[in-house]
């Protein structure tokens, strides 16, 4: 029972943590251009040295 | 990060968005932000590519044409778009995504605690995870639940009922129960099953809300803006651009080949031809002198010519079509979805079934405690759970496969009405057929001949040098050497190779065919005619046979004179009707509609707008009007006609498995249901069945997935 009592707000506050992960992308336009996040990945660096 | 420079501590910068619907692949991401950036006045570009735009912060400084030839520059056509401000749609999907990650997250969490709770917690632990769960489902009730209540509430309002009705009743009546079971140490809570009902439900919600947007995003990547202002003289002699809105009567527009109308108004200088394709539908262009009235949406196809606004803005003739098509939409009775259809007998049966089951124990003996148990569980399994996501789950697939083929479908219900039409309307000029010129004796040119032709033509913006040079590009035929060419307005195009004139413009004696023909002269040679016509669509004949194996009766429509509609008529063996002016059309529609058919009206121009508005579906293709895409429930892509039976076909699959997946979703109530009412279903089974049947649901729905094949 004394696990339980760790255990439990521990595995709220993770799950807390991702919805507010997951609130936060939303916010910030993550998943405005899915399409295009997959596509950034293959566009190369040339500005760096 | 990607093409990204540094930002300038700049008082004002503005912010533009623009469509660029030629867009695929990551290098064009790269290169309209590098080459962009780059730009002076341009502080930052950023690429949407879902969306097909690009949204570029710049300078006051700089004005719409000037950042359109930007764009220009880095190798893409793109168009303003105006309408930046927060669309409501965009943001329901945003909250119905919010509410369906909170309706997940509680769900995950309850469904830990509720399984230690079925292998067998009892006494404190089993209240203490009750109470945790009572703490999680609460909140996310009144937070996630919000979208159902709000909807049940403004249907009984106007007293009607819809799904959202049993739903929230359901939801509310059951979270209350499993709080008194949980005050009073009960055994079973139904928190989970709550929580995983509404967390299904939003997913269907959702489903529907991003399908809608992904194809308006589409449509409104597609959209054209005719004629977003106009080069205006002023009395110094200066020349501005000035805004559509901003147009005034008395104005003088200086209107360039290849240019569309902004406004109403008389010529009063020079002297050309119009295409009045998108107004009347005719497919010829008419010639036009000083003093002649010039119509808003109009395309100047020869020649400049100085165009005094005579009426602008809402007193045009493009405005009056669109109040036209207003009211059309207007009067078209609203649709009722298959699924609040279904709502309608689902909702009172649940309802008599679950009171009915409260009193029958009730009567029984059985307490009324035990008596609203067994009731809640029969309304928690009867909760149209599956029949709230077999409709949009179905819908989203077909949408996507039908995305993957070119075609646009605007919301889930303009399918199910596609599935129902009987009688097929088409418009001719660009519907039909391509809506543009194409040469039809090119083949009989030599080599010489077609190599001069595209040189020349390449030179030239007018429709017919176009048409050329699309056909000579894609037949191969290389380009020859011409020095000093020059385009005479009205008259054609001039030039030497090797040191012989040769000249590409209008026929010195009248070549009647159709009305279209231009004439390559290379030196004293004899001239070669180019003919042109507008071809029919590909697949417009198997389109109509299709059409009729389905039993859609089709027929024709169209603005166009008896004489040019009489050979596509007769080619696909369609009754016509023809000179027909937007009202017509409307008239026609509303006669069929009395007669008892569900007309599908296909078109593309403006004149068909109120038409496309009227019908009991609508198609259009991308090659249409902003007005007829926006009043089209579907939008197609490239020339083929095919879409059109694809598209029905697939509306029809689809409503085939909606219903198959009804019919399954009785057939697990008709099992979980006398359970139910025997008081057999406890907590568990409900989570179970509730899971099972919409996993089977989503399950068939995914089988539409190869529809638009």
């Amino acid at each position: 029972m004394t696990g339980l009592a760790l255990l439990i707000p521990v595995a709220l506050g993770l799950g807390l943590l991702g919805l507010a992960g997951f609130f936060w992308s939303v916010k910030s336009g993550q998943f405005d251009d899915a399409d295009g996040a997959a596509l950034r990945i293959l566009i190369d660096d040339e500005d760096q040295p | 990060m990607n093409a990204e420079s540094i930002l300038r501590p700049s008082a004002a910068l503005m912010q533009s968005d623009f469509s660029v619907p030629a867009m695929r692949c990551a290098g064009c991401i790269s290169k309209l932000e590098r080459g962009l950036s780059q730009q002076p006045g341009i502080v930052n570009a950023r690429v949407n590519f879902t969306a097909k735009r690009v949204s570029i912060s710049h300078l006051p400084e700089l004005t719409m044409p000037e950042l359109v030839a930007a764009i220009a520059e880095t190798g893409f056509e793109a168009q303003a778009i105006t309408d930046q401000q927060g669309d409501p749609a965009a943001a329901e999907a945003h909250q119905l995504l919010k509410a369906m990650a909170v309706a997940g997250f509680a769900m995950m969490n309850i469904m830990l605690l509720s399984v230690s709770v079925w292998s067998g917690a009892t006494g404190v632990t089993r209240d203490l995870f009750h109470w945790l769960s009572a703490m999680i489902a609460l909140p996310t009730v009144i937070y996630a639940g919000q979208p159902f209540f709000r909807s049940a509430w403004n249907a009984l309002r106007k007293r009607r009922t819809n799904m959202d009705v049993p739903i929230s009743i359901g939801v509310s009546i059951t979270t209350m129960l499993s709080l008194y079971e949980t005050f009073n140490h009960g055994q079973h809570a139904y928190f989970d099953g709550v929580v995983m009902l509404l967390f299904f439900l939003l997913t269907g919600r959702w489903l529907d809300a991003v399908m809608r947007d992904r194809a308006r995003d589409g449509v409104s990547a597609l959209l054209k803006q005719t004629a977003a202002g106009a080069m205006v003289l002023r009395a110094d002699g200066k020349t501005e651009w000035v805004d559509a809105s901003a147009l005034v009567p008395g104005m003088q527009m200086i209107i360039a080949a290849g240019e569309r109308l902004a406004a109403d108004g008389i010529v009063v200088k020079g002297q050309s031809s119009f295409d009045l394709s998108l107004l009347t539908g005719e497919s010829a262009a008419q010639s036009v002198n000083m003093g002649d009235v010039v119509h808003a949406g109009t395309l100047n196809v020869d020649a400049p010519v100085t165009v005094r606004v005579t009426a602008s803005g809402p007193d045009t003739a493009i405005a009056d079509i669109a109040r036209l098509m207003e009211q059309a939409g207007q009067s078209k009775s609203v649709y009722v979805r298959i699924a609040d259809r279904a709502a309608r007998f689902y909702a009172p049966a649940v309802h008599t079934l679950a009171l009915a089951s409260f009193g029958g124990w009730m009567i029984a003996g059985a307490g009324w405690h035990e008596s609203l148990l067994i009731a809640v569980a029969v309304l928690i399994i009867t909760c149209p759970c599956a029949l709230g996501l077999a409709v949009p789950a179905a819908q989203i697939v077909v949408a996507g496969a039908l995305m993957r083929a070119g075609i646009l479908v605007k919301d889930g219900s303009a399918l199910e009405r596609l599935a129902e039409v009987d009688l097929a309307m088409f418009d001719k000029t660009g519907t039909l057929t391509r809506g543009r010129p194409e040469p039809v004796n090119l083949d009989q040119a030599d080599a010489t001949q077609k190599s001069v032709l595209l040189a020349l033509a390449r030179a030239s913006r007018h429709p017919l040098s176009e048409a050329i040079r699309r056909t000579l590009e894609a037949e191969g035929v290389i380009a020859a050497d011409i020095d000093a060419v020059r385009e005479v307005a009205g008259s054609g195009i001039y030039g030497s190779f090797n040191c012989i004139n040769v000249s590409l413009g209008r026929p010195e004696v009248e070549i009647s065919h159709e009305g279209m023909a231009s004439q390559l002269q290379i030196g004293d040679l004899p001239p070669f005619a180019v003919h042109f016509a507008d071809m029919m669509r590909p697949h417009a004949e198997e389109t109509v046979a299709g059409l009729k194996e389905m039993g859609i009766t089709s027929a024709i429509l169209s603005g166009d004179r008896a004489v040019s509609v009489a050979p596509v008529a007769r080619t696909l063996g369609l009754t016509a009707q023809t000179s027909m002016l937007p009202q017509d059309k409307l008239d026609a529609i509303a006669r069929q509609k009395t007669a008892g058919y569900k007309v599908l009206m296909v078109g593309d121009g403006l004149n068909d707008g109120p038409a496309l508005a009227a019908g009991y579906a609508s198609m259009a293709p991308a090659s249409a009007s902003d007005a007829g895409q926006q009043a089209a429930d579907i939008v197609f892509m490239g020339d083929s006609l095919a879409p059109v039976a694809i598209a029905i076909r697939a509306a029809r699959r689809t409503q085939r498995i909606v219903r198959q997946n009804f019919v399954m979703a009785i057939g697990y109530n008709a099992i979980a249901v006398p359970l139910a009412i025997g008081g057999y279903v406890t907590p568990l089974i409900a989570a179970a069945a509730m899971s099972g049947s919409s996993l089977i649901v989503v399950a068939n729905a995914l089988r539409l997935r190869s529809a638009a094949r």
